[in-house]
């Protein structure tokens, strides 16, 4: 071994050590933000080894180092720009579209070595040599085409800008899929047999695969399905490793991979889900309206912001359940403005996060964390459950499925079995909602119902605004 | 590097990988998926190792640029979104319990 080689070694070595440790970190609220850094550093410590490499032994062209500060220059910065300047709010569709891209760059790399010749002058596909190179080329386009168009409708339809269409939502899915899938794997055996120009057959149809089978799943379902995807980019990029005939890329992949396959069972635990529901169920709410749950509601009190106002302002201790309703609204500024009130009339008052509160699981944290509210007045709900009891107030805002008290009562519920916050315990609850449509699940909530439940209907946004003013007028919180 | 000892590579990467997360905070589901997300753009250093291995072929370059620059959106914009996340969770690392 020459001395590039070995410090090549070294460092991928070093690099794998640090993202292992940096996942790792990355699970510890303590350790996440240096983990995330140290992770990018190892990521640019493998960008520095690869390229020393190439200096010690073949040397790298002018040429190259044009198209390599080229496409460097540009994809950093879009990537900077972005990361910046989204709002919080649209965090899920934001992580869709930079995973899509990472799928697209393994798709364009194994695509690239199909269709050119790398290092030497042979004729185009002479390096199919073996057939390994060509099903790691075929995993890689394949599964990078996947990610690719399954991120870019997810994003899509997360943004608003695609709905879902009625046939996605009949049989007719599973068919369009099963032929999809049937002409990637003939493409896929084809081009392994050494005929070449499948390999566009092979783009095509996985490319479609992957809106296919994106399409039909719910909005609720989304961060499910780009967690899978995340999962899937590093499988591509395992597979790319292959190709280029790099253990890193390869153990990076994998791991990320594999982490990613673990992170998409706790988020669908959390929201009682299980991914095979989640792939090949549709939306949930197309299931349901057949099975139990359905029904009307008999006695919904409603109330004014006014008596909200008044009943909170007698209050000793409040606890807020911020739902998704609250983040689409983009209110969380706007209640921490009503809880800084009242935590200056010396009322306690505590947020009760949902694990999958939020568009996805644990962007209520995030959001709330923007609005400045304080780290420790967030509580996680195992930690909270047992102080309903003692509760004056529960605000619930644009939340609904996971305050449904059904989850624990009653065992025909699609719902039974979900973990849910016991807020039916407190002794006054205000849901603030838009109207009676349902939760995401289509269920009847029948803490609706309950004589110590009271709605106040209206935009979340607007009916805290007219909150504040109500709390103005009673002096709550005048210092 | 033969075939089988990448194949090995792969298993024990992935073996590492369902191990190194095993309880996580809902809190922090989505910095994680962010994060994990920023490090599949790895890639990178295979767009870079095809226009280094280019060799004056113009159309393998501009593929090559193109993958890396794909690939490095998603390695920069992901680190940087990410914590953009986590450090409103350590804004007030004080008070933390």
């Amino acid at each position: 071994m020459n001395l590039p080689v070995i410090i090549k070694f070294v460092i991928d070595l070093l690099a794998v050590l640090l993202l292992a440790l940096g996942i790792k970190g990355l699970s510890k609220v303590k350790s996440a933000r240096d983990a995330n850094r140290l992770a990018a550093f190892a990521m640019s410590l493998s960008v520095v080894g690869l390229l020393s490499y190439y200096l010690g032994t073949s040397g790298i062209a002018i040429q190259s180092w044009i198209w390599i500060i080229i496409g460097s220059i540009i994809g950093s910065l879009f990537g900077a720009i972005l990361a910046k300047k989204v709002p919080m709010t649209s965090m899920p569709e934001t992580v869709a579209l930079f995973n899509g891209c990472g799928g697209m760059s393994s798709l364009l790399v194994a695509l690239g070595v199909a269709i050119f010749p790398i290092s030497g002058g042979q004729e185009n596909f002479d390096f199919f040599k073996s057939l390994i190179n060509e099903v790691s080329i075929s995993v890689s386009i394949f599964v990078g085409a996947i990610t690719f168009t399954g991120s870019i409708v997810a994003m899509a339809k997360l943004q608003g800008w695609l709905s879902t269409p009625g046939w996605t939502q009949s049989k007719v899915r599973h068919f369009v899929n099963i032929v999809f899938a049937v002409a990637s794997l003939i493409a896929f055996f084809d081009l392994i047999n050494g005929n070449t120009s499948s390999i566009w057959l092979l783009v095509i149809v996985s490319s479609l695969l992957g809106i296919g089978v994106t399409l039909p799943i719910g909005g609720a379902d989304m961060p499910v399905v780009i967690s899978l995807l995340n999962s899937y980019s590093g499988i591509a990029a395992a597979a790319a490793g292959f190709v280029v005939d790099s253990q890193l890329l390869i153990v990076a992949g994998a791991m990320v991979g594999a982490a990613g396959l673990i992170l998409t069972q706790v988020m669908c635990k959390g929201m009682n889900r299980s991914l095979v529901s989640v792939l090949f169920g549709g939306s949930l709410s197309a299931q349901s309206t057949a099975s139990s749950g359905t029904g009307e509601y008999t006695n919904i009190t409603s109330c004014s912001v006014e008596e909200c106002a008044l009943t909170l302002e007698a209050a000793n201790k409040v606890i807020i359940v911020p739902g998704y309703g609250l983040a689409v609204a983009q209110a969380q500024h706007t209640l921490r403005e009503v809880t800084k009130k009242l935590e200056q009339n010396g009322i306690e008052v505590v947020y009760a996060i949902h694990p999958v509160a939020g568009r996805m699981p644990g962007h209520m944290n995030v959001l709330l964390a923007e609005a400045d509210v304080p780290y420790e007045q967030l509580k996680e709900m195992d930690v909270v459950n047992p102080d309903f009891p003692a509760t004056d107030v529960v605000l619930v805002l644009g939340a609904n499925d996971v305050v449904n008290p059904q989850a624990k009562n009653d065992s025909s519920s699609p719902l039974y079995g979900m973990p849910v916050l016991d807020v039916q315990e407190a002794r006054t609850v205000f849901v603030i909602k838009r109207g009676m449509s349902a939760g995401y699940s289509g269920i009847k909530n029948d803490l609706f119902d309950l004589p110590n439940t009271s709605m106040v209907f209206g935009d979340a946004k607007k009916v805290l605004n007219d909150l504040i003013g109500e709390l103005k007028d009673l002096g709550v919180g005048e210092k | 590097m033969s075939f089988i000892s990448l194949l090995w590579v792969l298993l024990l990467g992935s073996l590492l990988g369902l191990e190194l997360i095993g309880k996580v905070p809902p809190t922090l589901h989505t910095p994680l998926m962010s994060g994990a997300n920023a490090i599949s753009g790895i890639t990178m250093l295979a767009a870079l190792t095809l226009i280094v291995k280019a060799e004056g072929n113009i159309p393998l370059l501009i593929i090559g640029s193109v993958s890396l620059g794909f690939a490095l959106f998603n390695v920069v914009g992901g680190f940087f979104v990410t914590d953009r996340m986590l450090a409103m969770f350590s804004r007030k690392p004080s008070n933390k319990k």
